[in-house]
């Protein structure tokens, strides 16, 4: 079980109420695809993926990555049972989508990363504590229908 | 993974940019190590402050920063040029290497908040890389 304290809960609920999630999530899934180019492997059917330019610029991405924010919020809403609130995203990835869970983490990263250039000194250290705790459970919730 | 030639000159103008404020840039990553990942603070037991914005903090985060930049000039050779860092590190310090990998993603952080619409993913790539790279020299002498 995950505990949460009020800091903790206070810090999540400040960042995601200053995101606009087409924004953050073009920026965050097409970094991922950037700086971990392994990635691409999962977006076969999104077009044109052959450089930098073309993937920031790919709206498929983009409406992908608020899809990929939507689905943050519903953790967000349900913090205290990640686990069940995911479960079915946890099959659709394992067995529809095969990805590697390793993914998670990476996407993970870039999320944090592009959340700090959005908030700056705002995203202090307890902030970026508590954002990547969340982000961990997300990630175990995700990957724990695998088998 | 190595870095092209392409790379290394993003790399290098990208540090040289943000030199002015180097010192910064490694207090704030080593607070965030110690408080995002509280485990890391065993390397620090003989500290007597360990606040975030404390003093020992402060001063280390600015060593390290000093070591990527020495890193940074010597980028062409990493393994060769960190060899002193390297034999440091494995057998004096024992930092386990997956440390590194939590201090860079640190750096890219902090990186990314102080200079939101310079470190682009084009940059970030490049920059990840190189500290990917580094934190493989500093294990070189390991085992």
């Amino acid at each position: 079980m995950v505990v949460w304290t009020d800091k903790e809960r206070a810090a999540i609920s400040d960042i995601f109420s200053k995101l606009d999630y087409d924004d953050v999530g073009q920026k965050c899934l097409s970094r991922c695809l950037i700086v971990y180019p392994w990635t691409q492997r999962y977006f076969g059917a999104f077009g044109n993926l052959y450089n930098a330019e073309a993937i920031m610029n790919n709206p498929m991405i983009a409406k992908h990555g608020t899809t990929v924010m939507q689905s943050l919020e519903r953790a967000l809403k349900n913090m205290d049972d990640i686990r069940n609130t995911y479960a079915e995203l946890s099959v659709l990835h394992s067995e529809k989508l095969r990805v590697d869970p390793g993914n998670f983490r990476l996407l993970s990263d870039c999320l944090t990363i592009v959340i700090a250039a959005k908030m700056g000194t705002a995203f202090t250290p307890e902030y970026q504590a508590s954002f990547q705790k969340f982000l961990s459970v997300v990630v175990s919730a995700l990957g724990r229908q695998y088998h | 993974m190595s870095l092209s030639a392409k790379e290394k000159v993003i790399v290098k103008d990208f540090f040289e940019k943000v030199s002015t404020r180097s010192d910064e840039i490694g207090a704030e990553a080593l607070a965030r190590l110690i408080v995002v990942y509280p485990q890391t603070k065993s390397y620090f037991a003989h500290w007597k402050d360990l606040s975030p914005k404390g003093a020992p903090v402060r001063k280390h985060g600015i060593t390290v920063m000093g070591g990527v930049y020495e890193a940074v000039s010597k980028i062409d050779d990493l393994a060769g040029g960190l060899l002193t860092l390297s034999e440091l590190h494995a057998f004096m310090l024992r930092v386990d290497p997956v440390n590194f990998k939590i201090l860079s993603h640190c750096i890219l952080v902090v990186l990314s908040m102080l200079f939101a619409e310079e470190f682009t993913p084009q940059i970030h790539v490049a920059v990840d890389k190189f500290l990917a790279l580094l934190a493989l020299a500093l294990s070189e002498k390991y085992r």
